[in-house]
């Protein structure tokens, strides 16, 4: 059995909040930078320029890259020994999340679903977490973690298809998916597909999905083929930057499958904005 | 071809006619922030017949619910929220209050876009997700209505050269449609 402190994976977790807020991730940066160079669209192209330069400045002077900081969002796997000294894991992430983002000048953007009052001086700064537990083998301690905005939440969709839509219906309702959104969600944008399981488990898989690494390959050669296939699609629906028009809509599909029901085909989209925050450490 | 101007709020019919989609301004002037909520407020104090917190009359509203500031600083990043939630509102704002401008990101409904032609109003984009970028624009920010909402809350801004683009402009044009098809690759 492996003892870990309370304090330490709360440490952690404020650091990593305050750092990804505010240091646009590596590949998002290097996909905005191809995008940039790659835009014919003049439009487009400035809006790229500008979020650029936005990176930069929000690296050097650690300040939030977008107003919108998210909620915080986790997927964690816990080695069945290990033991969380001080407290309880839960506890220390929602402290860190807390710290992380009160401490870091991040907004507040938890409220009450019907009277929209915001519930910092209530249940805490930011707070709850959206937390994903896995339980696994081991004595490990491995946390991803991404902000996740509401412009690009609110343009996803879930659906359960009929088996018989099979490829051609996930295709399409993808398309149609992100052709509905426009420029509401902030492209380039991107997209995380989740197919099969249950219909909560598509949901939870496209949202998975986002954290990959934008510009990386799919294990899988049918899924790999198909996010080929869905990038030029989605590409061609000239969208462009801030959805001005133009030819770089999309920096990456990214699908996640699980075997399903033999009556379903459920299919999730999940859809992230171009300020993509995410990174992942053990502890 | 896309035309540059410096421009200056409160707006008047003159400065708004002469802008076309996709055309650049420069904004400097006062511009007051507000998201949803603060919207369903102005609107809810139009229908008491009671006076709003600002002069709405060729104003600038912006979408924002900016972070918080750090020490020193008047504001913290600012970027633009998705505008297609202020749609039930925005179109009294401009037809019964003369507001001429919107600062925000996102598709309009048609209500928004024949609002703007009718009583000769602007919807402006400005780039999502460059908050930090924008936020330098930002000389002072007051709060003036609804502390209670936080980062929601009516502020006045007092800004410089902020960056923006024409999205629909007074003759029913829209940017996004306009763009996309000329970028769009049929199947």
């Amino acid at each position: 059995m492996r003892e870990i402190k309370y304090e330490d994976i709360v440490k952690a977790v404020r650091d990593h909040i305050i750092y990804s807020g505010t240091n646009l991730s590596k590949d998002a940066l290097a996909a905005l930078n191809k995008a940039y160079e790659e835009e014919e669209s003049p439009v487009c192209k400035e809006v790229l320029k500008q979020l650029l330069e936005n990176a930069d400045i929000a690296a050097n002077e650690a300040r939030p890259l977008c107003q919108d900081t998210g909620l915080a969002v986790f997927f964690i796997k816990v080695g069945e020994d290990l033991k969380v000294v001080g407290g309880t894991l839960k506890d220390a992430i929602n402290e860190g999340t807390r710290k992380g983002y009160e401490e870091g000048y991040f907004r507040a953007s938890t409220c009450v679903w019907n009277t929209r009052a915001n519930l910092k001086d209530e249940i805490g700064y930011n707070l709850p977490a959206i937390i994903h537990f896995d339980l696994v083998a081991g004595d490990g301690l491995e946390i991803e973690y991404a902000a996740k905005g509401g412009g690009s939440e609110n343009v996803s969709r879930a659906t359960v298809l009929p088996p018989a839509a099979g490829r051609e219906g996930i295709v399409n309702f993808v398309k149609g998916v992100i052709s509905d959104a426009g420029p509401n969600p902030c492209p380039p944008i991107i997209v995380g597909v989740g197919i099969g399981g249950t219909f909560e488990n598509a949901a939870i898989s496209s949202k998975h999905a986002l954290f990959r690494t934008v510009g990386t390959t799919n294990e899988d050669p049918t899924l790999n083929d198909m996010e080929s296939e869905l990038m030029t699609k989605l590409n061609n629906l000239g969208i462009g930057a801030m959805g001005m028009g133009g030819r770089e809509t999309v920096l990456g599909v990214h699908i996640e499958a699980n075997p399903c029901h033999i009556a379903s085909l459920p299919v999730s989209v999940n859809v992230q904005c171009h300020s993509s925050r995410h990174t992942s450490f053990k502890l | 071809m896309s035309k540059t101007y410096h421009l200056t709020a409160p707006l008047s019919d003159e400065d708004v006619v002469q802008l076309k989609v996709g055309d650049i301004v420069y904004l400097s002037g006062i511009v007051y922030t507000a998201r949803d909520t603060a919207h369903k407020k102005l609107i809810d104090l139009m229908d008491e017949g009671k006076e709003l917190p600002f002069d709405v009359k060729g104003s600038v509203i912006y979408f924002v619910g900016p972070t918080p500031p750090k020490p020193g600083d008047p504001i913290g990043s600012a970027g633009p929220t998705t505008s297609y939630r202020m749609d039930s509102y925005s179109p009294r704002l401009i037809n019964e209050m003369g507001q001429k401008g919107m600062i925000g990101k996102g598709k309009r409904n048609q209500e928004v876009i024949d609002a703007c032609v009718k009583s000769k109003a602007i919807y402006f984009g400005a780039t999502g997700g460059a908050g930090a970028l924008l936020a330098r624009q930002i000389k002072s920010a007051e709060v003036i209505a609804y502390p209670e909402l936080g980062p929601e809350a009516i502020r006045r801004l007092e800004v410089v050269d902020f960056p923006l683009t024409v999205v629909n402009d007074t003759y029913g044009n829209d940017l996004y449609e306009i763009g996309r098809a000329k970028y769009e690759i049929k199947d």
